[in-house]
């Protein structure tokens, strides 16, 4: 029998938007890697681009990480005991703080960007440090962690080995750290690295809240497409796919194994 | 509440007081404290309601697109088995991680000054041919920033479609445009409202796109950024934030899934 395409027009479709989406990435990487763009492959190889990047940006991509990094642990900290606090609650009061607490992110960071300026512009030494865009991630970010993770704590087993961890003498804490927050590890580190990927790639916020001083990787790409050129564009472009793509896989890897676990 | 709970909330409560509510209330107050009138500059002033429509007549066509591609790539590899299909999709839903500045770059190099349609249409002898600082390049920017999102959406949500409703329709004589409006439209809504709510409300808020490619059509945020930066006008400033904070949260409030977070995506 012959072999027929079905649908041909939505395989035509899928083939202009899989070309539409490719090309600027192949553009992009090659650019980083070519002598000049203009010229392009005939200009021949070098990775003198992505050596200039480091020399002039490497802060900005340690800063970055940094801030993620304390982004995740600073929700952690404060996010899981509010998750489960929020999860053993169905009253109204806590459900109107759970969407209270996901405004940050239907609104858009510049909003959320002027609003800290205003409130905080005038304290200098908070204001020109990282500590100041660390608070802003933190806000954009809590909601995606807290919603996680009470999520996990609603299961109801969980309640069960609460309950018998308790009538066996175990008192809050030992339950909690050692009983209910094992139980939910995956959900937290599917929202740890959500909050991760989210932080790294963060502009419209960090735009406005960024100091000469106090520069992350997206405030630094934007500085490189408006003054460098495009070779050394592309080479920033491509050390912020090293850095967080293994991230944005592992995010998605753990987001199957959780499903496999405890989907249905 | 238990007493335990409530000690286990308050970390969040004064966080989210400190660096949100109050801040937030702040910049809500700020237009009164000058002239209640600055609330409604949006409507009183051509240069602000001009960049308002644009903003929606931008956003709404990106969405509408959006929606038709991403439904047609999501259906095609939601519901095809070949081999390489895993593969496509994972390169097509690649750029959800890309904040906007990276697309916007992106379409320099495709259509800006030394871009490769610019190339292209010189080589052709069309002179160069140049659209990424335009409102076809902001358009393009948009769409290829949405459409990894609609096509997650679709690809998933196609998956699980009942083969057996689109079976029995055929076999009851429906032709193709019905199986589309009757049979798939149907069971896809859930996913095309929320998809759409997503991507209107992320175009609205778009910063690091227009930005990166300093467009020639302005956008709400460019000049809300512009009033702000440029002439230190921190009430309108303001008024214009909450205007588009109104729209962007009303979009996603509409289409709500409880169990799910949505919202403004990093472009």
């Amino acid at each position: 029998m012959k072999r027929r395409i079905q649908s041909p027009g939505l395989a035509l479709v899928t083939a202009l938007v899989a070309v539409f989406m490719m090309v600027p990435m192949v553009l992009s990487i090659s650019a980083a890697l070519v002598n000049n763009y203009s010229q392009g492959f005939a200009s021949g190889l070098t990775l003198r681009w992505l050596v200039q990047v480091i020399e002039i940006y490497g802060q900005t991509v340690v800063w970055s990480v940094a801030i993620a990094f304390a982004c995740v642990v600073g929700n952690i900290l404060i996010g899981v005991p509010a998750a489960y606090a929020l999860a053993r609650n169905p009253s109204r009061w806590a459900k109107t703080f759970e969407e209270i607490l996901t405004l940050p992110v239907a609104v858009p960071g510049l909003a959320t960007g002027l609003a800290l300026i205003l409130a905080y512009g005038t304290f200098r030494d908070f204001r020109q440090s990282y500590g100041f865009i660390l608070v802003g991630h933190m806000v954009f970010t809590l909601p995606f962690l807290v919603r996680t993770v009470a999520a996990a704590f609603q299961r109801p087993d969980l309640v069960t080995m609460d309950e018998a961890a308790r009538t066996l003498g175990a008192n809050f804490t030992k339950r909690f750290l050692g009983i209910l927050v094992p139980a939910v590890l995956p959900a937290i580190a599917a929202g740890s690295l959500m909050v991760f990927t989210l932080s790294i790639g963060e502009f419209n916020l960090t735009w406005m809240l960024h100091t000469p001083l106090t520069r992350t990787l997206p405030v630094g790409l934007a500085d490189s497409y408006a003054s460098m050129r495009l070779e050394v564009g592309s080479a920033y472009t491509l050390v912020f796919f090293i850095v967080v793509l293994p991230m944005l896989w592992l995010l998605q890897w753990s987001a199957t194994l959780l499903e496999k676990k405890y989907g249905n | 509440m238990k007493t335990s709970h409530r000690l286990m909330l308050l970390p969040v409560v004064i966080f989210f007081m400190a660096f949100w509510l109050l801040p937030v209330s702040r910049l809500l107050l700020l237009p009164a404290e000058q002239d209640w009138r600055l609330y409604f500059v949006f409507l009183t002033e051509a240069r602000y309601a001009w960049s308002l429509i644009n903003t929606l007549g931008l956003s709404i066509s990106v969405t509408l697109v959006t929606l038709i591609l991403g439904a047609a790539v999501g259906l095609y590899l939601g519901r095809r088995q070949f081999p390489g299909r895993q593969l496509l999709l994972s390169m097509l839903t690649l750029p959800l991680s890309f904040p906007g500045v990276i697309i916007g770059f992106f379409m320099i190099l495709l259509a800006g000054r030394q871009g490769l349609v610019t190339d292209i249409t010189q080589a052709l002898g069309l002179g160069r041919f140049s659209f990424a600082y335009g409102l076809a390049g902001l358009f393009l920017a948009y769409l290829y920033f949405s459409l990894p999102r609609a096509i997650a959406a679709y690809a998933a949500a196609a998956q699980s479609m009942d083969k057996a409703v689109e079976e029995a329709a055929r076999s009851l004589g429906a032709n193709r445009w019905h199986i589309i409006r009757d049979v798939w439209m149907v069971q896809l809504e859930p996913t095309t409202s929320a998809c759409a709510a997503i991507v209107f409300a992320t175009s609205m808020g778009a910063f690091g796109t227009a930005f990166t490619l300093s467009s020639k059509f302005e956008v709400l945020p460019i000049t809300i950024y512009s009033e702000f930066t440029n002439f230190a006008n921190f009430a309108l400033a303001a008024s214009l934030s909450i205007t588009l904070g109104l729209f962007t949260w009303f979009a996603l409030f509409l289409t709500r899934r409880k169990e799910t977070v949505s919202g403004v995506a990093n472009q």
